[in-house]
């Protein structure tokens, strides 16, 4: 960390503008512009209600299932040798990721705006499944946008979203995945800005999203904080989280930025490894730039083309991430590294095996990374991951990597 | 006087309206697009628009979307959009060239570098879909400082207020986004479109060009009556692709025909509009 990072600087951002240091801001068409605003208006008057927050609160007890627990994987961690490695349970979550905790806020952000159509951008379809989720539980018409490559390879996934009511819209622009969903997403929004709710599933699009989201997942910290204390009378060493967009490692990492002991890393997409160009991993080998109304962290080429990117987790398969981590790398609070395909699919593996829980594919990149660092820490040390969402989804993928015909 | 001043005045003493056409530089073919370009002068263009492919166009609907991929498929990047400019100019030094596009790739090029370049090409304003007016500031004091004008959308969801402060920073014209939406979408409400038209009026002298859903003579023929110019991009667009699948084999310049045909034909709309 460098010098002049001061606990007061974590709660200074972003600021009025968006902006989080140089990274963040509203990079949207005039239409949209007026939309940012009344959200923006809305959610700074929300935020400190106590209604609105008793209200969400009690829907992630009741609906969502929270707290989620914070789960030693005793065997996992005896196996390595080096530090104790702690689960936080997103996965135990209602729809199996993280992700609802944030559609849970944001739909009732569309319900206290009178919307009555929301629209939600996915990749892996986590996001979807949360929007369609809480859409159908509302009451609201829900379209999701999903490349179709993304629908290749999530298909129960979309099978979710239809069996919950939702319009799932195939994607057939650049690259077919999360971004051009994203693209297609925000053009929707624009054409239909008067009654649709833009439901971001993570950390990144222009302000106010990567702060609403980031409020939103942030009772993921608060409560591993919390458990931590409670259940070891410390807080951890070291926090580890996969990053695609990032709202998960965002909503593990926020409530403790001011804790100067507990170690963070984001975890990215790897890919074929790094050298090889086949990556979604912007923050270890990208450069600063403007996608999706937000300058951040990107995949892109000389002449400022958006890269394609490559991940076996549809989830992570993004070039950009939100610009909360573009600057916490900058001010060098959080450590980014990357675990390539190979290493995600053998730590999701050994969870499957040694501790009877299947991760994610996009959450095993953070168990990859986790198991390297535990090795090379002490038993006295603790490592809390953020088990973001379970592999149920992704087991065709993981059967036809190992060439398993299910 | 900036050409864009010029071209304004000069419509203005002969009470005629501008027609402002969009393509995409480097669709159907690099090669093909300063051709274009004095053909649509030709065919009655009084600025030209010229898309600057990116991969992510966020504003754009199908058929601009499209016209992008093929640009880049064809190995289009910013550097070579201002080249086309240059060459445009060793045969045209009358026509304004208003440039529109996506920050990224300016961005990339660095703010104060392309300002210097794109005067040096003889660019004349920047349209810039993702830079409203709160973020413009990293690029609008280097265009200044080389005479370009950087020109702000208004939409219908502009705000009165916001309208206001817009105007006091806009320099060229105005562009009046007609339709909530993605480009070439929607049906065109032009009682609205007068409507905000006049109410921007009231706050400003700069001129105003109104765009998205303009689609054929008639159509902008109504606009017209309101507006100081049209634009109109996607219609062109869909015509070219119209005409390059109709058979094998065809010239650029025969595809290029298609959309110099609907432009005559939306300046004859233009020219006997009810103004």
């Amino acid at each position: 960390m460098t010098s002049e990072v001061t606990p007061e600087l974590f709660a200074s951002v972003p600021d009025q503008n968006g902006r989080f240091g140089r990274f963040g801001g509203k990079f949207v068409a005039e239409t949209l512009m007026s939309a940012l605003s009344d959200l923006e208006q809305l959610y700074q008057r929300l935020k400190d209600d106590a209604a609105f927050q008793r209200e969400f609160d009690e829907d992630l007890a009741h609906y969502v299932g929270r707290p989620s627990p914070l789960y030693e994987a005793a065997r996992l961690s005896d196996a390595i040798g080096g530090a104790r490695i702690l689960l936080k349970r997103e996965d135990l979550n209602h729809t199996g990721a993280h992700k609802v905790n944030n559609t849970i806020g944001q739909a009732l952000l569309a319900k206290h705006m009178g919307k009555k159509r929301v629209i939600a951008e996915t990749g892996a379809g986590q996001h979807g499944v949360a929007s369609a989720t809480v859409a159908a539980r509302l009451g609201l018409e829900c379209h999701v946008f999903m490349g179709e490559e993304d629908i290749r390879r999530q298909a129960l996934n979309v099978y979710r979203m239809k069996l919950l009511g939702a319009q799932v819209v195939s994607v057939t622009s650049g690259s077919r995945t999360l971004k051009d969903a994203m693209n297609e997403a925000m053009r929707d929004w624009v054409t239909n800005v008067e009654d649709t709710f833009y439901i971001i599933g993570t950390v990144a699009g222009p302000h106010p999203y990567p702060m609403l989201v980031r409020d939103f997942q942030s009772v993921i910290g608060r409560e591993a904080r919390a458990q931590s204390l409670a259940q070891y009378g410390k807080l951890p060493d070291a926090l580890v989280a996969c990053v695609g967009g990032g709202s998960n490692a965002i909503g593990l990492f926020h409530p403790f930025l001011q804790d100067e002991s507990v170690a963070m890393y984001g975890v990215e997409a790897g890919g074929k490894g790094l050298e090889t160009g086949e990556h979604a991993a912007p923050l270890s080998v990208g450069s600063p730039g403007v996608l999706h109304g937000n300058r951040t962290y990107l995949m892109q080429d000389e002449d400022g083309q958006i890269l394609e990117t490559h991940s076996v987790s549809a989830g992570l398969d993004y070039p950009g991430v939100g610009p909360e981590h573009a600057w916490l790398k900058d001010i060098g609070r959080v450590q980014y590294v990357a675990a390539n395909d190979d290493e995600a699919l053998a730590a999701f593996h050994r969870l499957t095996r040694v501790e009877g829980i299947m991760p994610a594919l996009e959450t095993a990149h953070a168990m990859a990374h986790a198991e390297k660092l535990a090795a090379s820490m002490s038993p006295e040390q603790h490592i809390v991951v953020n088990l973001s969402g379970r592999g149920d989804k992704d087991i065709l993928t993981v059967a036809a990597l190992d060439g398993i015909e299910v | 006087m900036s050409r864009l001043t010029q071209v304004f005045a000069d419509l203005q003493s002969d009470k005629r309206r501008g027609v402002i056409p969009y393509v995409v530089a480097g669709d159907p073919s690099p090669e093909g697009t300063v051709p274009l370009m004095h053909s649509l002068v030709g065919a009655g263009a009084d600025i030209l628009e010229l898309g600057v492919p990116f991969s992510d166009p966020m504003s754009e609907g199908p058929v601009i979307q499209k016209g992008h991929e093929r640009a880049l498929a064809n190995g289009m990047s910013l550097h070579r959009v201002l080249t086309m400019v240059a060459e445009f100019r060793k045969d045209n030094d009358r026509t304004p060239i208003v440039m529109m596009g996506y920050a990224n790739p300016i961005e990339r090029f660095g703010y104060e570098a392309f300002a210097a370049a794109s005067a040096e090409a003889g660019v004349d304003g920047l349209i810039t879909v993702d830079l409203p007016p709160e973020e413009v500031d990293t690029i609008d004091g280097a265009l200044k400082d080389v005479g370009l004008d950087n020109i702000f959308l208004i939409s219908p969801t502009t705000p009165e207020p916001r309208v206001q402060k817009i105007v006091e920073r806009a320099r060229g014209f105005i562009y009046y986004v007609a339709v909530k939406g993605v480009t070439g979408s929607g049906e065109l409400d032009t009682d609205e479109v007068a409507r905000s038209v006049a109410l921007i009026r009231e706050k400003t002298a700069l001129p105003i060009a109104v765009g998205f859903g303009i689609k054929n003579a008639a159509s902008a023929s109504v606009v017209a009556a309101c507006a100081d110019a049209v634009v109109v991009g996607s219609a062109l667009i869909a015509e070219m692709q119209q005409k390059a699948h109709s058979a094998e084999g065809l010239e650029e310049i025969q595809i290029h025909g298609a959309a110099v045909k609907l432009l005559q034909s939306i300046r004859a709309g233009v020219d006997s509009s009810p103004s």
